[in-house]
Formats: structure tokens, sequence, C-alpha cells
């Protein structure tokens, strides 16, 4: 059984804007109180992508314009050591604009850029507004034994589709969701979930960074417990700003 | 426009319902009110000002840089009109027009206004200034701003449609501003050089690390200040304009005040400004630049800047029972960071009131407190009460910024987070109030009759 936990953030300098590196902080923290080794990586425009050097690969969000760039270089450099890492069943989370480069195709201005199709989904633009607000889902995963909320903040123009072999990761309960009709928010495949949930969201959905360190590990047992009483709050109010 | 007068009239009455009602003093209202009776209220009323207008926007520092801008003209005696209060949307510099209007004029010489940053094209146009200060632009409220290139691109159509007598006043440390004056006459720029100031990396909050011109990232000679400090790209060749207004031998001294040698061309002074952090050395240059494209001379400009006082929540410091509350407004991760960059250099460990709201004028998303550099304050802090809508984000920042658990606590409702913060402890205590929660504040502290004559 491993005893640190690899993580490699994708494009970290360019795909951060909505804070992701709360995301690997609170990754980096809650290893490091259970006497878990952490070691974050980074891959950069340009890079290969080696799908055995990380147990978890996150890529978050980035201005359009960076996000252009990311999307160009990830079908380029990344496609194949992406889908290497889903096929050995690596953990991946992809929040906001790295959700939607995973998918098939994302469309940016008049432009369609190409995704690394790991996960089955389109995401096109419409005329009509941006949807921005607090979110909350029910989701549902193995290993745990009942459905969880998941909270956050969404703020995306892109509207995502799934497509007939792609399953949401969860059903919205406030909010908007993946495209602001279907009643359904993110995907998951496997150990890979997709999102469009920040804020960041795993400061107030530690039950979801536990989740991904476990499985990423590849530890059945449940982690050791830790003091979550402040996670627990800042998890209500976040429930609390979605109207759950 | 001869129908103004009785516009006027009405939209006033309402501001006068509107206090006797107990809404307080620097409401937009009448102000929202003259606007939906008369749209073009803004260009009529400023175009009354025998001296013109001038215009200053940024994502930080806009409330700072008008009060240190009215400290100077002031020794020079020009009366002025101007939102000291901060109400920077339409609604805001209407009523500070109206307020301002007398018969079929104006009491006042010269417009003094800081315009939000979304804003600024349709209030550019309206106001038509003279000179136009551009401060900063930084990562702010996405939920309401959206990306900072939309802002950037918004604010490249106001320039390019500036007349041409029009002085634009930029930040030349501030890539994404120091590019507007690209091929522009009437530019003043201003920015520091001082290598002790200079950061030993770049924080992670920076934004504008790309050139504007080729895309290719830019290399920094010194980074002082989020994406602001000495740059040029390698690939094409854009550098830093040689600032005009310079700021050297910068001293900082906690959270008190600074010190820098003021230079603007050949002329030199040391300023003693009575506001603290690197942050506000930048206010004050531009300060001192827009009153240079003015034609203020030097003297005035160095004396002004040193009779400064804090603008509203700003570095202000209140007696409260026995222990200084010093109230420094958070609203996104470039000012959080300067304001925990300039606690840091106090001495001891700290007593904090930290309250984060999400309320529309905050900014609903509280991505942005993972975005401030909270490490800052690990191994610093004494105690810190955790108030606001979102108390418990906050608090559960600061525990994965280092601070222990122990030393955190979560008080949602202010005035009790205010009075337990207050009773636990002695000395200096710091309040970190987002936008509205700076505003509860105000108020609760104005009950108490402690707060400054002219917060109410």
């Amino acid at each position: 059984m491993p005893d640190t936990l690899r993580v490699c953030a994708l494009y970290p300098q360019l795909m951060n804007i909505y804070a992701d590196r709360g995301n690997l902080l609170l990754l980096r923290r809650r290893c490091e109180w259970r006497g878990i080794g952490f070691a974050l990586s980074a891959s950069d425009l340009g890079a290969p992508l080696d799908p055995d050097a990380a147990d978890l690969f996150y890529v978050g969000g980035g201005q359009d314009r960076d996000q252009r760039l990311c999307a160009l270089d990830m079908a380029e450099c990344k496609r194949e050591g992406l889908h290497a890492a889903a096929d050995r069943g690596a953990s991946m989370l992809a929040v906001c604009g790295g959700y939607q480069l995973l998918g098939h195709s994302y469309e940016l201005g008049d432009e369609t850029l190409p995704g690394v199709g790991l996960l089955d989904l389109r995401t096109v633009r419409v005329d009509g507004p941006r949807l921005i607000g607090n979110v909350a889902i029910e989701v549902e995963l193995p290993g745990l034994e009942r459905p969880r909320v998941l909270a956050g903040f969404e703020n995306h123009g892109g509207r995502t589709h799934l497509g007939p072999a792609a399953q949401p990761l969860g059903r919205v309960l406030r909010g908007h969701g993946n495209d602001g009709a279907g009643g359904f928010e993110g995907v998951r495949r496997g150990n890979v979930i997709g999102t469009y949930l920040h804020g960041p969201l795993l400061p107030k959905n530690v039950w979801l960074a536990d989740w991904l360190i476990a499985r990423a590990l590849g530890r059945d047992a449940p982690l050791s417990p830790l003091d979550d009483a402040l996670e627990a709050a800042a998890h209500a109010e976040a429930r609390r700003a979605a109207g759950v | 426009m001869k129908a103004l007068e009785p516009k006027l009239a009405v939209a006033r009455a309402v501001g006068g319902l509107a206090r006797a009602a107990g809404r307080g003093g620097g409401t937009s209202l009448p102000g929202k009110v003259l606007m939906r009776l008369e749209p073009d209220a803004i260009r009529a009323l400023s175009a009354r000002l025998p001296q013109g207008s001038v215009a200053i926007s940024a994502t930080n520092g806009k409330t700072t840089t008008a009060a240190m801008v009215a400290a100077i003209l002031a020794r020079g005696g020009t009366r002025l009109v101007h939102n000291r209060a901060g109400a920077n949307m339409a609604g805001g510099i209407a009523s500070t027009l109206l307020e301002a209007a007398r018969g079929g004029g104006i009491d006042g010489e010269l417009g003094l206004f800081e315009v939000d940053e979304f804003w600024l094209p349709q209030l550019a146009d309206e106001l038509a200034p003279r000179a136009l200060l551009l401060g900063n632009l930084f990562r702010d409220q996405l939920d309401r701003y959206g990306e900072l290139e939309t802002i950037a691109e918004r604010w490249a159509e106001v320039v390019a449609r500036l007349p041409a007598a029009t002085a634009l006043v930029l930040n030349a440390d501030d890539p994404l501003v120091a590019d507007l004056g690209r091929g522009r006459e009437r530019v003043v720029t201003f920015g520091v050089e001082d290598d002790a100031m200079a950061l030993a990396q770049m924080q992670h909050a920076a934004d504008s690390k790309h050139c504007r011109r080729c895309g290719h990232a830019y290399v920094y000679e010194a980074v002082y200040l989020g994406h602001l400090g000495r740059y040029a790209c390698p690939q094409c060749g854009a550098r830093r304009p040689d600032p005009l207004v310079v700021a050297r031998e910068v001293r900082l001294n906690g959270t008190r005040d600074a010190a820098f040698a003021l230079a603007i061309g050949e002329r030199r002074a040391t300023v003693a400004l009575p506001l603290p952090g690197l942050y506000n050395v930048y206010n004050a240059l531009g300060a001192a630049a827009l009153c240079h494209a003015l034609g203020v001379p030097f003297e005035q400009i160095a004396a002004g800047l040193e009779t400064v006082a804090a603008a509203f929540g700003r570095a202000e410091t209140i007696a409260l029972d026995g222990r200084a509350l010093s109230i420094l407004l958070i609203k996104n991760p470039a000012g959080a960071n300067e304001v925990l960059r300039t606690l840091a250099l106090e001495d001891g460990e700290i007593d904090l009131l930290a309250v984060l709201n999400d309320n529309t004028a905050d900014g609903r998303d509280v991505s942005w407190v993972w975005d401030a550099d909270f490490e800052l304050l690990a191994g610093r802090v004494r105690r810190v009460t955790c108030a606001g809508t979102r108390a418990a984000e906050l608090a559960v920042r600061l525990k994965y910024a280092g601070v222990e658990p122990a030393r955190i606590a979560v008080v949602p409702e202010l005035e009790r987070a205010l009075d337990a913060a207050r009773a636990d402890g002695a000395g200096p205590l710091y309040a970190l109030p987002t936008y509205t929660a700076l505003l509860a504040l105000r108020d609760l502290l104005a009950r108490r009759g402690v707060a400054p004559e002219y917060w109410r």
C-alpha cells in the first residue's frame, strides 16, 4: 500500500482561475495530518503527460485565452497520457474549464476546440446568460453508503451535454448544472470526476477530498478521521448559500 | 436642458424621504431616481463644472487615491465635487452631482470621481474627464466582473474613444494598464523603483503574466505587488515604460505609515505618507501623477500627500473600549495580500476579527479567499474571530493556511463577534471586513458612538 499520494496538477499557472490551489492545499493538508506523504508535480505546456507519474491528476479552470492554449496543448501532448492514466484507474478531478476540456470538443467564441475525448460529453455555447451562482448537487459514489451533498459555486458560459456513455456526477438540488436545464451536474467515469463546482470545491466538501485520496491510494479501509468541526460548518454554510 | 430642474427636485425629495426613513447617508438612491427621470443627467450636470472632471478607476485603491488627490487639491483651494464615500457607479455619481447642483449651476469647480471599473465605459463617455487615471487591474469578483481580460478589453475601448486632449495617467508597473498608453500622446506614467521592495517570487494570485502584444510570458526584473513590477517581453521586446512619477527608497512602517522619495522628472522630495503599505505608495504615486497632469505644482503635491487621512475603512483606527481597532478592507486576492503583507510587518502575535460576507456587493463567490496568501499569518495569530455569512469558510481557509485551529473562533453574527474579539485580549485589534461587512461594522460602531463624525 503506497504511503504517499502523488498529485499532478495540469497547467497550474494557467488553469487556476477559481482559486484551484485551494483544492490542492486541501489534499496536501489532509494527507499530512494523517501521516500520508504528499508529492505535488506539475504538467505544463509542451510536456507529455506520464500516466504513471501520479495517483491523482487535477485540472482547474482558466481565462478563455489561457484555456485555449491549454486545450490545444492537451489534445496534442497529453491525450494519450490522460487516457492511459484513466484506463489504469488513476483518479482525476477536473473542475470547470478542465472538465470541459476532457470531453470531445469545446466551443469558444466561433471556434470549436478539440477535447481529449476522455469523457463522452460536448460543451457548446448558446445565446444566453452565463450560469452563475451557488449550487448543490446530490452525489452517490462507490464505497460511500449513502448519497452525499456536494455544495459550491458555478460560473460557466458553456453548456455541457453528456453523451449516452456518460454518467452524471450528481443530481442538481439547487443551481444550474451542466446545461441549465437537464437537472444533472458533472460527470463520473470510474475514478475520473468532472464538475462545474468550484469555490474551491474540496474545502467545503472534505468528504469528497477524502474519497479522492482513498481511491487514489487504492485503499478500501476508510482513512483515519480528522477533527472536521470547522469544515463541517463551512459545508453547512455552502449548502445554506445554495438554499439546501 | 430646460426640463432638468424639476427632475432634480423630485430626485432630491426622494433622497430626503429615504434619509427620513433611516436609510442613512451615502445612498445612491436619489441619483438612481434622477437617472431614471433623466438618463443624460450625469453629462448635463458634470458639464456645469467650470474646470471639468477627473476620473479614477482601478480594481484596488480607487477611494484612497481619490482621497489623496482631494488632499492635494485642497491645498490649492480647489472646490471639489467628489464621490468621497465611494459610491462609484452611475447612481452614486449622479447623487454626488445632484447634491452639488444649485439652480442652473453647481457648487464646485472640479469634479473628482472614482469610477467602478465595470462602469467606466459609460461613465467616461458621460463625464468626459480632462484626465483619466487607470491604476491597476486585478482578479476581482469573477461572478460580477467576469474575466480580467474582458475588463481590459473594455478599458482599451474606453481609451480609444478618449479625445486626444484627455490626459491618460497610467501605472507603468501594471503591464495590462501600461499598454493602454501605446500610441497616445498625453500620457503620464508612474511606478516604483526600489529593489528592496521586490518579492522573492510572484504571488500566486498574480494575473497578467503574458505579454499583451504577443502572448509570450513576461520576464520580471522585480515583482513588487501581484503582477506589478519591472517587466519585459523577451519575444517582442515590449517593456515597462520608464515612469515619469517615481517612488524610490520606500520605507514601510508596519500598519502605521510609510515614507518614500518622490520624483517627478527632475524634481525630488521625501514624502512621509500617513498611510501604510506599498499599496498606498502606489496610490500616492497615482494621485501625484494625476495632479501633475492637471498642472499642480510639485511642492503642493508632495505636501498634500503628507496630509491625507485614511479613507473610510482603509487602515482607519478607532478607539474601542481601550483597544485600538484598525479596519482594513479586504475584497479580492491582490488587495487582501497587501493588507496581509502589511499586517505581517507588525511585531509579535496579532489579534484579528475577520469578516467574510457573500452578499452581491462582496461577490457571491467566496473562492477568492483561497487565492489570498493567508499563509503570511501562519504562526503570527494569537486569536482570530471569524464572522460574516461565510465565517466558517474563512476559518477553514485560515486553518489550512497554518493557523492553529485552537486559535480560531467562529462567531458568524457581527456584533457578537466584535464583542468576543474585543473582550479577548488587549492592545491592537485588526478588523479585516469585506465590503458589506465594512458597512455593517460602520453602522455598529456609529450606533455605539465610537465612529468618526464623517461616517454618519
